[in-house]
């Protein structure tokens, strides 16, 4: 369903995007993961072609190079968060959307049913909860039943509850066998959604997995945050990936994924390869922790 | 594979391409209908248009005496001055203010083409600049026809269709700006520099040029024309039925030298400037990243 081939996005002289090759399947659900500045959002936006890049990507048959406009009608799109004219009320919003996408008009009105926004047409943009603005990107990206669904973390914005929301509705759409790429700072929402986990890093694709071989135990997986010295950063990453964890460098630390029962793991990896650790700390919430940096 | 956007009912590509581009020209004629800029400009606009009708049948001595073409020759100044302006303004906020939102890319990452968002924004601004100025020019007309009646109405009627080709050739040039530029108030200040330069600074400059480099009078006019402002402005007198020797030797040689074919010339000139700015405009955003 998706083919991405050595594709390469340089901004001046960094590389966003460094050479990413991957395949997703038909009904799939693949999880981009990665911290900030890994390349997730980069590689999506390519993916949608909008961004120029080196390398190939097909979606469906269509190459987004060259036939872009075709590609985006195979997928259904939901950003971070929903951006759209602030004045705009949201049924003249989903209107407009189901003209661009050629849809009859009368279905807005059965995914606004669909996502719990019946009633609120009248609203505007600006008025709409962080929440109700997903739910609304994701009844835009439904509006000619795609049969592919990309969000960039979809979540991220969102407090528990509309986090809750949000996530029961991709799983809606998992069932109904939806090609589905996301990406996520989120333990649980891969575990609950993934069916394989692409791990970027510095704008590579440096693990293609599962999550139940990421994290056997899964539902118990804790990220917990090693201070070490700067220098001492990138090795003692690179030792802890050997070991099978899942490390991002946040700028403010090693953030460490490890089972709930084993968290001493990477420390004691570290201690034996003679790395300082400096602080640890053990976040509830990784992407709480992300979200106040 | 369920393609479903691709098995909805196969309709020919240029269709499909026009009725993009509708959807975005109506969504921007119906925000720009209802933000502050138009009806700040359509307000201003409206009250000088209307000022200037007063003051030229107060000028006449005697209610009737050729209303029309006495205010057509009082709007050129004012039509000169608010309009470049306002569409260049307009124009220049459009993409980086979309770009600056983050709404651009959520655009762009609908099934459309840069050339149909593009083509759509400047369909969706020409009418409502070219709405905007009806306004003004009706109020005027309304209290000239009142008060005056309608000798005289073909120079105003001709006046208006030169400022609405003036407002869209204008338009074009702050599209171009707002394609090149990251954020809403940068195209905003190019743009207004853009309009100074046009307005202001090509008049002394070719005063400054004619006295500095001693210009003959063909080349004074080749320069002049090239501001699409001093080309609407002879149009625009043109149309008045009136010579182009107030104007002086260039208006002189140009009436001599190319007698009925300049009116054509003009408008070409004028068409030239609104058309390859649109072009350089859609070749920049469609090479330009959207964020």
């Amino acid at each position: 369903m998706i083919h991405v081939k050595g594709v390469i996005k340089k901004f001046g002289p960094v590389a966003a995007v460094d050479g990413v090759s991957f395949h997703i399947d038909e009904g799939e659900s693949i999880a981009l993961w990665g911290s900030n500045g890994a390349g997730k959002t980069t590689l999506i936006r390519c993916l949608l072609g909008v961004l120029r890049f080196r390398g190939r990507i097909v979606v469906g048959d269509e190459n987004v190079k060259r036939r872009g406009k075709m590609a985006r009608r195979l997928i259904g799109y939901v950003p971070q968060e929903l951006a759209f004219h602030d004045d705009t009320r949201l049924g003249a919003a989903m209107i407009f959307f189901a003209k661009l996408r050629r849809v009859d008009p009368a279905r807005c009105v059965e995914l606004l049913e669909q996502v719990g926004l019946t009633g609120h047409e009248r609203k505007r943009v600006r008025d709409l909860s962080g929440g109700m603005k997903q739910r609304l990107a994701l009844a835009v990206a439904m509006l000619a039943d795609p049969p592919i669904i990309i969000l960039d973390e979809p979540t991220s914005n969102l407090d528990a509850v509309g986090r809750s929301e949000v996530f029961e509705m991709l799983q809606v759409l998992k069932r109904k066998g939806k090609t589905i790429l996301f990406a996520s700072h989120r333990p649980d929402e891969v575990i609950g959604l993934a069916d394989r986990l692409l791990v970027m890093e510095k704008g590579r694709l440096v693990r293609d997995t599962t999550p139940a071989s990421q994290w056997p135990a899964a539902g118990a997986v804790q990220t917990m945050r090693l201070v070490v010295a700067g220098e001492r950063e990138e090795s003692a990453a690179t030792l802890l990936r050997d070991a099978g964890h899942i490390v991002h460098l946040n700028g403010r630390g090693l953030c460490v994924l490890a089972p709930h029962d084993k968290k001493a793991l990477p420390i004691r990896l570290l201690a034996q390869a003679g790395v300082d650790i400096h602080d640890f700390e053990i976040l509830e919430d990784f992407n709480n922790e992300e979200g106040a940096r | 594979m369920t393609q479903v956007g691709l098995s909805s009912p196969s309709l020919p590509m240029c269709p499909s391409a026009m009725r993009t581009t509708l959807a975005f020209a109506r969504r921007e004629l119906r925000e720009a209908l209802t933000s502050r800029w138009f009806l700040l400009y359509t307000a201003a606009f409206a009250v000088l248009a209307v000022a200037t009708s007063f003051m030229s049948l107060a000028g006449t001595g005697s209610h009737g005496f050729a209303g029309f073409s006495r205010t057509a020759a009082g709007l050129l100044n004012l039509v000169m001055l608010v309009v470049p302006l306002m569409a260049m303004t307009a124009g220049a906020t459009s993409v980086a203010g979309e770009r600056e939102r983050g709404t651009l890319l959520y655009l762009l990452a609908q099934p459309v083409s840069r050339l149909e968002l593009l083509l759509g924004k400047f369909i969706g601004l020409s009418a409502a600049l070219c709405a905007s100025l009806c306004i003004g020019f009706g109020l005027s007309a309304g209290v000239l026809a009142w008060r005056a009646g309608g000798a005289g109405v073909g120079s105003f009627l001709s006046l208006v269709g030169f400022t609405c080709l003036l407002a869209v050739v204008t338009l074009s040039v702050g599209l171009l700006i707002s394609v090149s530029t990251r954020k809403a108030s940068v195209a905003t200040g190019v743009a207004v520099f853009v309009w100074l330069t046009l307005v202001f600074l090509s008049d002394l400059g070719l005063m400054a040029g004619s006295l500095l480099f001693k210009f003959r009078v063909q080349e004074l006019f080749s320069l002049a024309i090239i501001n699409p402002l001093q080309a609407f402005k002879m149009s625009a007198i043109l149309g008045l039925n009136a010579s182009l020797d107030v104007l002086g030797p260039a208006g002189v040689y140009a009436s001599r030298t190319f007698g009925a074919a300049l009116p054509w010339m003009l408008a070409g000139v004028l068409a030239a400037w609104g058309a390859l700015s649109f072009l350089a405009a859609a070749l920049i955003f469609t090479r330009r990243a959207p964020v």
